[in-house]
């Protein structure tokens, strides 16, 4: 990264001064100003909109004369790569903004330790932590099935995998990536159903239906990753003589160790917002059930979507539900971070 | 089996409960029989019961915001009794109660034959109990900022045509003559259905048809027959398309219309806003069910009443329940639970504005209703 | 494991020159084992998958057409002119969202791999897994309280400006013809899951971007390229099946997305490109999340054979997606 920023070619053209984009950008919005005032009077989108459009085409065009075609098109690339970015942001703001916002009107210490018992119509008491314990069994339960398959699967396909089983798994995997969230619902609800009969309802058929969501996420990140692992290191491995397991595990995945953590983040990240299989399996509850093999369980992701429809006074306990599970996210997330900052090996970006 | 102490003592005072409803179910006193089996054991002594265990109910999600009323009523006269409710939709909960997930049910609609003769399975010979505790008034909503009426009044007539498409625009003459003091914008309607299927469309359909089959030619549907069309999932769905733009207009449990205008309905020569009295009239003039029995409570409404001051589009949602459960315990908590909700305290709770905002049912029916819930027992 | 450790190598012994058994061969053939195991459970898992829904998909795909008329929300249809409209509906919304998510990605990805300061960077990256983790529930609510307002405008304009009408008049209805308020409509959905699956590829694409060797980029650039030509003739082929394995992990998303199509679409089941108009289009999905809880019957076994559908449509996709990635296996360090 350091080492790529300031790319010093040699160079026969003149370049433009550090501060012609600055310039080029004032000019555009004052021009993207000057336009609207043309037409229906100026928005504050507006006129960011048609500025960003002026400064795109002036900027390449000043280059082009300045600095010759190549170096046009850079400064062309980096403003678009540079506009994808604010883009995407925009919505990605705006929707971090609106749970923050409406989050905090209902979310406190007692939103976080208590339940629904006893709460109906436009009560404002109640909270979320029956759906915080019933998340926490469910996307825990899904977890214990599907990292360990995942992560073994990878190496499966990575490290032994040969011929038609290994190409199959491979298809597959992606195929059951695919599976709609509802789908894996209703064959966990089925597998439950032909086992346990139809009044059982617990929290572990939810589990079963993420971990179905969830394995072949893992196992995609998970391989991905361990591909990435150059083949000089398992060689320089094998060579001092440490059996192809050792290497495995002491070498190719601690190499990947950060790219295989941000990756079950990213699956369980996936699959701790399911709503559609939660509301066929585990159903809602108003109280805290301790026990994950009996009974149904609130989760969030249902909790907020019950809150919303009933509306009234509960809606803002959806979006204080919202941002709870925003708010576990981060942290699951930043414990992940700290694991693959203290086992990744040193000197590797 | 064996149990433990404090349940076989609570056994024994729900065996004494039943007897003591027995008994009053000879001398033919429902009402005295509804306060025993509101309380439970009696005997027990206290201002509480010690009925224990738990029931589960699932269905309708018209009824959610009552029933969390209810619950937390019963809750607080049954301490040890835990009831939930889970609204997955009438359907869903009727196939639930039919295979035993749970053990009383919520739904828009009475059971049809085929269900009622599998229920007779379900409740181990005995048969299936339908009352209709909640009767909730369907609003007509319209988002008009510009208008300032409390209401706009349409003949049944003018709102078949609005949601058959052929009233297009809120200033046509069908709209405007019926609201000679409101000044209606030059807007096109922009009529609102549920996506999903559900007892609201059902009750809003029924009614069209009733009142005015040649507008609405599509019959009494669950799923809306229209294609093309704004719509929403849920009533949450609803609401907010209806709140999205200008000159919308769909239906709506009236609890939920909150800021949104409200279609005053043309009932005979008058016409009639909702309000839950309104809607608990048409209870009264409406004849049972042809199927209906003594422990089936099911209603035909007179939808095309013109019966001065009732609001016709209303939604019935039947509280579904066996005459006969396997244990003590089950039949004595849903007989409890089913006789509070149909309590003059149960029906007011669910008829606060800021529970359900439903129309209670009158004494009349209660008396029924006590008298079939009576009738629960234990098997063998 | 840690048993299976002892026999080949202790640390503290003295070095000597083994004869006969592999190092690790009983760590090796466990580890080998459990690793398979875990390969061939997954396949398992899929085949139950399958055969529970094709099981219970039978009595509707082979159902006489009469059949589906006492199943309300199939409006009379049988299934297969049924299914068709929520095939196309599922495919163009997810369409639009790959169109609109996919470029957007790529530019994001690129610009926290190499065009944002290190620092920044990694704040940024950090700020997108976040938003992979947002319930689908939530982004529907978004898109009804914030994207339909925001959209309304544009739409109408859309629908109204002058070379639309003038098509209309002389060419014939555009796919922007009859935009009706609220934004309910295919392409707002389309927005909605672009947004969605946008965390999700980005997360992907800049890793791999990330990975890139540092002698290729070094390569080009001493070479004289630009910033970008480095990037094209370094990063991109590098990241190729990166990126499309990450665009089928966001269109996996997409197809299968339940709550947000069904918060912010009024659904239809026709067959056409008006994107703007309320009512035409439904993905399968929510179709099933939207009727499931009031079907009964033929209606569920309906409901489950379009899900069977679905699954089969992913896995057509899935195929082409993974024979497009072969041709590029180069590419993999590890091959």
């Amino acid at each position: 990264m350091t080492v790529t920023t300031p790319p010093v070619p040699v160079r026969t053209t003149r370049k433009l001064p550090k501060w012609a984009p600055v310039a080029v950008l004032a000019v555009s919005l004052l021009l993207a100003l000057g336009i609207q005032f043309l037409g229906d009077g100026p928005t504050i989108a507006g006129v960011f909109f048609i500025g960003a459009i002026l400064f795109a085409i002036l900027m390449t065009v000043t280059s082009r004369v300045v600095e010759g075609e190549r170096w046009a098109k850079d400064r062309l690339a980096t403003t678009l790569v540079t506009f994808a970015f604010i883009i995407a942001l925009i919505p990605l703001v705006s929707l971090l903004w609106i749970v923050v916002g409406d989050g905090l009107t209902r979310f406190s210490w007692d939103f976080l330790t208590t339940d629904m018992t006893g709460i109906f119509g436009q009560m404002v008491e109640g909270g979320a932590f029956h759906a915080i314990i019933g998340t926490v069994y469910v996307t825990g339960i899904a977890s214990i099935i599907a990292i360990p398959l995942g992560i073994f699967t990878a190496i499966y396909l990575v490290e032994y995998g040969r011929g038609p089983l290994s190409r199959g798994i491979t298809v597959l995997v992606d195929v059951m990536t695919g599976i709609p969230s509802i789908v894996a619902g209703l064959f966990a609800f089925t597998l439950f159903l032909v086992i346990f009969g139809p009044a059982y309802k617990a929290a572990v058929i939810g589990g079963v239906a993420l971990a179905v969501l969830m394995t072949p996420v893992v196992v995609r990140s998970v391989e991905e990753m361990l591909r990435l692992v150059p083949n000089e290191l398992r060689e320089a491995s094998y060579a001092l003589g440490v059996p192809k397991w050792l290497t495995i595990v002491k070498v190719v995945l601690r190499t990947a160790i950060a790219g295989i953590t941000t990756g079950v983040m990213i699956a369980i990240a996936r699959v701790i917002g399911e709503t559609a299989p939660l509301l066929l399996t585990v159903g809602i509850a108003t109280g805290v059930n301790w026990d994950a093999f009996d009974g149904r369980i609130a989760t969030l992701p249902v909790f907020v979507y019950r809150q919303y429809a009933q509306g009234g006074a509960s809606a803002d306990r959806a979006w204080a539900g919202a941002l709870t599970l925003i708010l576990i996210v981060m942290l699951l997330n930043l414990i992940a971070r700290l694991v693959s900052r203290y086992f990744s090996p040193k000197g590797v970006r | 089996m064996k149990l433990a102490p404090s349940r076989r003592l609570a056994g024994i005072s729900v065996i004494s409960a039943l007897a003591l409803t027995l008994a009053a179910c000879g001398g033919g006193d429902g009402d005295d029989t509804s306060t025993d089996g509101d309380t439970g054991g009696d005997n027990g002594g206290g201002a509480t019961s010690d009925l224990s265990g738990s029931i589960a109910g699932s269905g309708a999600s018209s009824q959610e915001n009552a029933v969390g009323g209810w619950i937390a009523g019963f809750t607080e006269a049954n301490p040890g009794v835990t009831v939930s409710y889970d609204p997955t939709g009438s359907g869903t909960g009727r196939e639930q109660f039919l295979n035993g997930t749970v053990l009383f049910a919520g739904s828009d609609a009475a059971m049809s034959e085929e269900e009622l003769a599998s229920g007779v399975d379900r409740c181990y010979g005995g048969e299936v109990i339908e009352l209709p505790l909640y009767v909730s008034p369907i609003a007509v909503i319209y988002n008009l900022p510009s208008v300032e009426a409390e209401n706009i009044n349409m003949d049944p007539a003018t709102i078949a045509g609005v949601f058959a498409g052929e009233i297009t625009n809120w200033n046509d003459p069908a709209i405007a003559d019926a609201n000679p003091d409101v000044e209606l914008p030059d807007l096109p309607i922009v009529p609102v259905n549920r996506s999903d299927e559900s007892g609201t469309t059902e009750n809003f359909t029924e009614y069209l048809t009733a009142t005015a089959a040649d507008v609405w030619t599509h019959g009494p549907v669950e799923t809306w027959p229209i294609s093309g069309t704004q719509s929403g999932a849920q009533t949450s769905g609803m609401i907010d398309t209806v709140s999205g733009a200008e000159g919308t207009i769909g239906y709506a449990d009236a609890s939920r219309a909150g800021d949104l205008g409200t279609v005053a309905v043309g009932v005979g020569e008058e016409y009639v806003p909702f309000s839950p009295e309104a809607a608990a009239q048409i209870l009264d003039v409406s004849p049972a069910a042809a199927d209906a029995t003594d422990l089936r409570l099911t209603i035909d409404l007179a939808r095309d009443t013109t019966e001065a001051g009732t609001y016709p589009i209303v939604l019935v949602s039947y509280s579904i329940a066996c005459s006969v459960y396997e244990t003590e315990e089950d039949a004595a908590n849903v007989a409890a639970y089913l006789t509070y909700v149909a309590s003059p305290e149960g029906q007011d709770r669910a008829a606060q504005p800021d529970v359900a905002g439903s129309a209670p049912i009158s004494d009349d029916l209660r008396e029924r209703v006590t008298a079939a819930l009576d009738q629960i027992t234990v098997a063998g | 494991m840690a048993v299976a450790e002892s026999p080949p190598s202790d640390p503290e012994a003295p070095p000597k020159v083994r004869v006969g058994r592999t190092p690790g061969r009983l760590g090796n053939r466990v580890f080998q084992g459990i690793s398979t195991a875990s390969g061939i459970f997954i396949l398992i898992i899929l085949a139950a998958v399958a055969i529970f829904l094709l099981v219970r998909a039978w009595p509707a795909l082979i159902a006489a057409p009469s059949a589906f008329e006492d199943v309300g929300f199939m409006l009379g249809r049988d299934l297969w002119s049924w299914v068709w409209p929520l095939l196309f509906g599922t495919a163009i919304s997810s369409v639009i969202a790959l169109v609109v998510a996919v470029p957007l990605s790529i530019g994001i990805g690129l610009f926290i791999s190499h065009y944002a300061p290190r620092r920044l960077a990694q704040g940024l990256g950090y700020l997108i897994d976040l938003l992979a983790a947002i319930p689908s529930v939530i982004f529907g609510l978004w898109g009804i309280q914030w994207l339909q307002p925001l959209v309304s405008p544009l739409f109408t304009w859309l629908s109204t400006n002058g070379a639309t009408a003038w098509l209309e008049e002389n060419v014939g209805p555009t796919i922007f013809t009859g935009y009706q308020a609220p934004a309910r409509n295919i392409l707002t959905a389309g927005l909605v899951l672009a947004i969605m699956i946008l965390p999700i590829i980005t997360a992907t694409v800049r890793e791999v971007f990330l990975q890139t060797p540092r002698l290729h980029e070094e390569a080009s650039l001493a070479l004289g390229a630009t910033r970008w030509e480095m990037i094209r003739q370094a990063v991109l082929p590098f990241g190729r099946s990166g990126v499309i394995s990450a665009t089928m992990l966001g269109l996996g998303r997409a197809l299968g997305e339940t709550m947000a199509v069904l918060m912010v679409l009024s659904p239809g089941y026709l067959i056409n490109f008006y994107l703007l108009q309320p009512g035409q289009h439904q993905s399968i999905a929510a179709n099933i999340a939207s009727h499931f809880p009031e079907a009964s019957g033929l209606g569920v076994d309906a409901l489950i054979a379009s899900g069977l559908i679905l699954f089969i449509m992913t896995f057509g996709v899935n195929l082409i997606a993974r024979w497009i990635i072969s041709r590029r296996a180069e590419f993999s360090g590890a091959n």
